[in-house]
């Protein structure tokens, strides 16, 4: 259902995705039998003229059970929700799978920076490139990113990847995705971070295979790139409001 | 007001002499508990309208970016980010705190156990007196240079900690030392809670006698004991950081940002049932009350109530899933979190349970606890999903995880303090509330409210994050779509806003101008309906004795369908 609002991206979106949909499934039959358990009661038991509630403590097992066996189903299911979380948890913030590929992520307010590995696919030599605001990946690449902060705490949210991960200023967290869809999608900040958190946005840029990519990071060595970035929120549909439009009208167009 | 009607009454009430106290004295001053737990109750009430007030501000401002807010003014990114902490703060430490907990506390317990007064007025009077003290202090941190702290309820390091960083130096400072004010009110007024409870009943009353709403406001106050000295003790190092440099959550000086992560949430998370306990009393009371039913497994229910208090000291990192911590630990706050969904489940299955075989009259505070249980049910389920570690990984930080609060703080401490209100009206202040115009409020509140976070989930799963002045800045939420949803949920605000005017015309005007109320217009069992509405002061012109439970309803063999508790024959 998350795949309606955000196409997954990455190779763990759908495990992502699937775990919610499961969720969905147990907890929404849930809360539908007790709402209409609820509904039901309230409905037969009004209050009627001569007829007076029945007296009943709760406490003898006949009754108890009536409370006691959902109670267990609710245990089951909790442990299914458990097993499958726990399978999806370590897949992505447990194992890193071996990296063909390394990104650094640097967030500080209120701005993401970039370190691409460059034609050594090493971090921390000379050919490195980077970048402000734009990201740009490999799609079926195995990445392994390392996350710094020069401040305070910020997240680095790719929410077509189903991604997010603090970073902490002091330390260089790792991680891991693999994308597997071209295509130009947000970055964010989702850790408050001062009074820019609201514009520390950024791009990211899966690139369809190696020829795409070599022809970006040529552009950004050479300075002839135009960043994707600045493009995108350039092109908005829903623009930010003038001052000159009334409160009134601004309003009655939204409808 | 209400304070008058509540000293002045029967002098006759009680033998002892009683010299006219100053206008200062009497109120200022006063030890009673009604009186303290009506300025609890007002004060919260106040502040709701400014937390409220905020909401109205900031929603304004993402339905409508750029444009002046009716009534407010311009909303820029440091005022948003002002706006939404101070929002989260008000609500839960200035309005569902004092209300649920110091409100109802100190004007129900000793009534609903059989004594004058709580066991340590004076210490009474000061908590009060703190609490006070603390919203001054808020308020101060508004007009300071910078403004207002603008760093979340949650204060995380380096951000709070550094001035350079957070650009409101005073603001947080003076947040901060609210906040440990509140803190301190809190633990002060809790040792009457728990003391008066447990040793000040009336003869007869044995613990399963105790009303629900009592066990609850204990056990409330005893996990706030338990938890909040982790954070007091947080809050001073923070202090401390952002005054005298030290570095106790700064990295650059040797100090850990996830240490204060750990101080907060430790107290964060057992708060949030600290909250949840007086509401879930409240609805207990007005279930069994308005369907003449005993309440469904009195002792489960307080059994499963102390499993969930314990519980609920070891889920906290939950809310640190991606925080940085070991990733192996995830995997063991994954497992308390789903378990604590258990014995809620158990509670709330047996609430429902009440209603079986009842006689439900749908009067309005009944309205307000069924209310509560439905949308508190939807909160409690989609907390699971951000229980699941794996899927956290995508909601931490989203809108989903505002709406799931949303509907698990909004039925606990608005719908919670309306069900209480609405209630405990008649006895509070002895006149009767319109059921017209409580009818018109609850749909009137409850229907928007859905209006509003209903969608939100949808826009959490669109990968919308929080605390964000402007989503025009971020292209895959800039949509028509998605702002669609914003405008809606915006709408839906107001509306609810504009039908709390009837909230406040029916509770001032039916002061003055409601039926006189007798003393138990309900027909309730506990014992606060035994005496006058409103009650005089020293509560009880002989102290009762207790012959029986609280929710002895519709008893076979008995002529009347209620049960109080202190009379000594059938009924």
């Amino acid at each position: 259902m998350i795949e309606y609002f955000v196409p997954g991206a990455s190779t763990y979106a759908g495990d992502i995705d699937f775990l919610f949909d499961m969720i969905t499934i147990i907890v929404g039959f849930w809360f539908v039998m007790v709402l209409a358990v609820m509904t039901y009661f309230m409905v037969r038991f009004r209050r009627k003229e001569g007829v007076r509630a029945a007296y009943i403590s709760g406490d003898p097992h006949s009754q108890k059970k009536w409370t006691h066996y959902p109670h267990y189903s609710v245990i089951a299911l909790d442990v299914v929700i458990i097993v499958f979380t726990v399978m999806v948890w370590v897949d992505v913030k447990q194992t890193l799978p071996q990296a063909e590929d390394k990104i650094r992520v640097v967030g500080q307010q209120w701005s993401w920076f970039f370190i691409h590995s460059g034609p050594d696919g090493k971090l921390g030599t000379e050919d490195d490139i980077s970048n402000v605001n734009d990201l740009h990946v490999k799609k079926d690449t195995v990445y392994h990113f390392e996350l710094e902060s020069r401040d305070v705490l910020h997240n680095f949210s790719v929410p077509a990847f189903r991604l997010r991960q603090d970073t902490i200023p002091g330390r260089t967290i790792t991680g891991w995705f693999e994308p597997n869809k071209t295509g130009v999608y947000d970055i964010q900040c989702a850790e408050i971070c001062g009074y820019g958190h609201g514009i520390m946005g950024a791009t990211i840029v899966v690139h369809e295979d190696q020829q795409s990519y070599d022809a970006a990071m040529e552009s950004i060595r050479n300075r002839t790139y135009e960043s994707d970035y600045q493009k995108r929120l350039q092109k908005m549909t829903v623009s930010t409001a003038s001052n000159s439009e009334s409160f009134t009208d601004k309003l009655l167009s939204s409808f | 007001m209400g304070q008058t009607t509540v000293t002045h009454d029967s002098h006759a009430a009680h033998g002892h002499d009683h010299h006219e106290q100053g206008f200062i004295m009497k109120y200022f001053f006063s030890t009673d508990h009604k009186i303290i737990g009506l300025q609890y109750m007002f004060t919260g009430m106040f502040m709701a309208i400014v937390g409220g007030y905020f909401a109205y501000a900031f929603r304004m401002q993402l339905a409508f970016p750029g444009m002046e807010v009716p009534l407010y003014g311009t909303v820029g990114p440091g005022e948003y980010n002002m706006l939404i902490t101070n929002h989260g703060s008000i609500m839960i430490f200035w309005v569902a705190m004092p209300v649920l907990i110091a409100a109802f506390g100190n004007i129900l317990i000793p009534l609903m156990i059989g004594c004058d007064d709580m066991v340590f007025p004076r210490l009474n009077r000061l908590s009060y007196q703190i609490f006070l003290l603390s919203v001054v202090v808020l308020f101060m941190s508004f007009f300071v240079q910078g403004g207002g702290f603008g760093g979340a309820w949650t204060s995380y390091p380096p951000l709070s900690a550094v001035a350079e960083y957070n650009l409101t130096d005073w603001g947080a400072s003076l947040w901060l030392i609210a906040v440990a004010l509140e803190f301190v009110a809190f633990l002060i007024g809790g040792i009457n809670f728990v003391t008066t409870s447990m040793n000040a009943r009336a003869p007869g009353m044995r613990m399963t006698d105790i009303p629900m709403v009592v066990w609850m406001i204990v056990l409330a106050s005893i996990m706030f004991m338990a938890s909040v000295g982790p954070l007091i003790a947080g809050s001073i190092m923070l202090l401390m950081d952002q005054r005298i440099g030290t570095t106790f959550f700064v990295p650059s000086g040797g100090g850990d940002p996830i240490l204060w992560q750990h101080l907060f949430w430790f107290f964060g998370h057992p708060e949030v049932y600290v909250v949840l306990l007086p509401a879930l009393g409240i609805v207990a009371e007005i279930m069994t009350t308005f369907a003449r039913k005993k309440l469904f497994g009195y002792k489960t229910i307080l059994y499963t109530t102390f499993a969930t208090g314990g519980l609920a000291f070891v889920v906290w990192a939950h809310h640190q899933f991606i925080a940085g911590i070991d990733p192996r630990m995830a995997n063991i706050f994954l497992v308390t979190t789903l378990l604590i969904s258990i014995p809620i489940a158990e509670i709330l299955f047996s609430y429902i349970a009440t209603l079986y075989g009842g006689s439900i009259e749908f009067r309005t505070p009944m309205l307000w606890a069924l209310g509560f249980l439905i949308t508190f049910l939807l909160g409690g389920v989609t907390g699971i999903y951000l229980g699941s570690s794996a899927l956290d990984i995508y909601f931490h930080d989203s809108y989903f995880v505002v709406a799931h609060f949303h509907y698990t703080f909004f039925p606990i401490a608005i719908i919670g303090m309306f069900a209480g209100l609405y209630f405990w009206y008649p006895k509070m202040f002895g006149r009767m509330m319109d059921e017209t115009l409580g009818k018109i409020h609850f749909w009137g509140t409850i229907i928007p409210f859905n209006g509003i976070f209903l969608p939100l989930f949808l826009v959490g799963m669109a990968g919308q994050h929080r605390r964000i002045y402007n989503f025009q800045h971020f292209p895959d939420l800039a949509t028509a779509d998605l702002q669609g949803i914003r405008v809606f949920a915006t709408v839906s605000m107001v509306t609810m806003l504009l039908f709390q005017f009837v909230f406040a015309y029916n509770f001032f005007v039916s002061m003055f101008k409601g039926e006189k109320a007798p003393a138990n217009p309900w027909k309730s069992n506990t014992l606060e309906w035994t005496v006058p509405s409103p009650p005089p002061h020293g509560n009880f012109a002989e102290l009762p004795t207790v012959y029986r439970g609280p929710y002895e309803y519709s008893v076979p063999g008995n002529k009347e369908d209620y049960w109080p508790q202190n009379m000594p024959d059938r009924n």
